[in-house]
């Protein structure tokens, strides 16, 4: 079983915000609107957030991509009451739509506040609208209910689908998520942490790899090369 | 047979029909309940989009609610049940006021966490597919055990009065009187199953006591779990447990100096008994600024710099306000109140209570918002904020209301003083014996 993770070069990202576009058309995330982004509300799978050290004129501004972190010791699918939220058996922490109830307490366990509540129904423009992605995997979530990015778990579906329609061993690199894809500045690897042989394993143990908020134990799968 | 008690007429004075008065007053709880429910039925339409919620305060005024219902329902157990156990006899006048306060306050706290829900009708998957691992789960066992167990708990120490009303009251009407036959479940007041019914409070009183202080313990927990700053701590569940009942204790209080005051019942609430809760108000008020000053201090010497943005956030930040008045409303006023100015003073006991009662409910506040506005990654997501939107303070106020109103209903129906409890003579356990001086049994 391969244990999915991503390693993101912050050298190499220049916040062009791509991912966060891709990720967007991918997996059908509501457009909130300007009014209620400002309130919190808006739902991005996918943010790349400015990291701000120092005060003007000594500032260090350190641009930081953020899908969800897929920890390995989840702090979120531990406080689910009606197991909505679970870990699967490669490591990639999805939502049953189907099942939650809403209570948000995931959302307020999660340390990096990576998961989103479908406060309305969800909107799209007009011009939008007719771009969504037929996938019904990533149907479009009904109000009441939380979402996160889910590392696109329907391309790694359709990947598996697609090898076994060719009679061929799926292979890890036939799965990207969107983000991954899509990255202008190539700074998004994708792969199997477990083999040992994989690109993303090799840079996850590289001297420049960190993880965010590590010492909350929560191991997460997403690692940053140290930007400089 | 019934016990005798020399108040029985006074006690059994407020059960009449209800009056114009009445009628008004349940006009206007009534219906500022239906206002708060058009209102959830709004928000479970539009979606919850309506409250002031968001990313990341994704807990608001509902879960504050939440929380303040289920420490006001440690009233009741507080006095009938560990007071029973200390033996403490002071009580007994004050029980069923009390334990009603916590069967009315119970359903609305679960209300509280309904409305909070964003799939309220899909509260069933807790039972379908819970899990222990959550401390939702915790809650949801200890809450409704504690709400299961106070309701057997009430109506069998209502049992007896039931069968008296039955017997007393015969001018009610026919559907009240059938009522209470059902209700009184054909007791006939024999010495034995007075002596049963004391052995089964007793035995009760124990578990209750357990339940009382798991169910705030769990409460707290529901933060306590999390890795958030300022909610991660070993105290929270003590002292989340500690408001609770101070807050309970002061809402007796309150309770108490209204029906004195409306049912004329002086001679049966008398000021003594308020003199002993004074007591019990000043060691839960010293004993809250003492975890008080345990927690922030902890906190603060540690000076570890996610949990410093949140307390620095209470103390001088956007939240200082209500930090610093809720020290003055359930610490710094009360207690000054309660020492100098409220011995055989009603008036400032209830001035003291009102102002715990609003402070605990700040403090819930405090105690919740502040840790979700700053969260770990604050320096990239920024700080959070939260406004409540008029839908949250409207399903507050019909909470509320809804507990009034089904604490003044009770109270027309049913003897709001234990009349066999405070009675000086039980049926006696000897069939023919000479009458023994028997004080009401107690669990002393």
């Amino acid at each position: 079983m391969p244990r999915w993770g991503m390693v993101i070069d912050l050298d190499k990202c220049f916040a062009c915000q791509s991912c966060t576009a891709a990720c967007r058309m991918e997996n059908n995330t509501p457009i909130a609107g300007p009014d209620q982004a400002i309130l919190g509300r808006a739902i991005l799978w996918n943010e790349v957030l400015p990291f701000l050290e120092g005060e003007y004129p000594l500032v260090h501004a350190t641009m930081i991509p953020r899908p969800c972190m897929h920890c390995d010791n989840p702090p979120c699918t531990a406080v689910c009451p009606v197991r909505a939220t679970y870990k699967n058996e490669e490591g990639i922490v999805v939502v049953d739509y189907q099942r939650c109830i809403g209570c948000r307490m995931c959302t307020v366990a999660c340390p990096y506040a990576i998961r989103y509540f479908n406060w309305f129904p969800p909107e799209w423009p007009q011009a939008l609208k007719q771009h969504l992605n037929p996938d019904p995997e990533v149907a479009p979530r009904p109000k009441g209910v939380v979402e996160k990015c889910t590392f696109c778990i329907q391309r790694l579906h359709r990947a598996r689908e697609k090898a076994a329609a060719e009679g061929r061993t799926f292979q890890a690199t036939d799965y990207m998520p969107a983000c991954v894809q899509t990255c202008t500045g190539h700074a998004r690897y994708f792969g199997d942490l477990d083999d040992p042989n994989s690109l993303v394993s090799k840079l996850s143990h590289s001297p420049r790899a960190f993880r965010l908020l590590e010492e909350l134990g929560t191991e997460p799968k997403v690692y940053y090369l140290k930007q400089g | 047979m019934h016990p005798e008690n020399k108040h029985e007429k006074l006690i059994l004075k407020p059960i009449h029909r209800p009056t114009t008065s009445d009628r008004i007053l349940w006009f206007i709880l009534g219906g500022i309940f239906l206002l708060g429910l058009s209102a959830w039925v709004r928000q479970y339409v539009i979606g919850l989009g309506v409250t002031g919620l968001n990313r990341p305060v994704y807990w608001g005024v509902y879960i504050t609610n939440f929380v303040f219902f289920i420490g006001l329902a440690h009233s009741g157990t507080f006095i009938s049940a560990i007071l029973r156990i200390a033996g403490q006899g002071w009580r007994k006048p004050l029980t069923r006021a009390a334990e009603a306060i916590t069967l009315f306050s119970l359903p609305f706290g679960v209300a509280s966490i309904l409305a909070d829900m964003g799939r309220p009708e899909r509260v069933f998957n807790i039972i379908f597919f819970g899990r222990y691992q959550s401390p939702i789960l915790w809650d949801f066992t200890a809450v409704g055990l504690y709400f299961l167990s106070s309701i057997v708990f009430f109506y069998l120490s209502l049992l007896p009065d039931i069968a008296l009303c039955r017997d007393r009251l015969t001018n009610a009407p026919d559907w009240q009187r059938r009522m209470y036959e059902i209700l009184a479940l054909g007791w006939q007041g024999h010495p034995e199953q007075f002596h049963r019914l004391e052995k089964v409070l007793d035995g009760m009183a124990i578990f209750m006591t357990m339940l009382v202080v798991t169910v705030h313990t769990v409460v707290s927990w529901m933060f306590g779990m999390t890795l958030q700053p300022g909610w991660h701590t070993a105290l929270i569940g003590p002292f989340f447990l500690l408001g609770a009942i101070l807050s309970g204790t002061a809402a007796v209080v309150i309770a108490l100096a209204i029906l004195r005051k409306v049912y004329k019942l002086e001679e049966v609430l008398h000021i003594g008994l308020f003199n002993s809760i004074r007591k019990l108000l000043i060691t839960f008020t010293l004993g809250w600024i003492y975890m008080m000053i345990a927690e922030h201090l902890t906190i603060g010497y540690g000076n570890m710099k996610e949990e410093m943005v949140v307390l620095l956030d209470k103390f001088t930040g956007t939240y200082a306000t209500i930090f610093w008045s809720m020290a003055l409303l359930v610490f710094g006023l009360p207690v000054l109140i309660l020492i100098f100015k409220a011995k055989n003073n009603i008036g400032w006991m209830v001035t003291a209570s009102i102002l715990i009662n609003i402070g605990m409910w700040l403090e819930r506040y405090i105690v919740i918002i502040p840790s979700e506005v700053s969260p770990r990654l604050l320096p990239v997501m920024g700080q959070g904020i939260y406004l409540p939107t008029a839908t949250e303070w409207l399903i507050t106020a019909a909470w509320f209301a809804g507990m009034f109103l089904l604490y003044t209903t009770f109270t027309r129906f049913f003897p709001i003083i234990p009349i066999w409890e405070t009675a000086e003579h039980l049926p006696e356990i000897e069939p023919e014996g000479a009458r023994v001086a028997q004080t009401a049994p107690t669990g002393d």
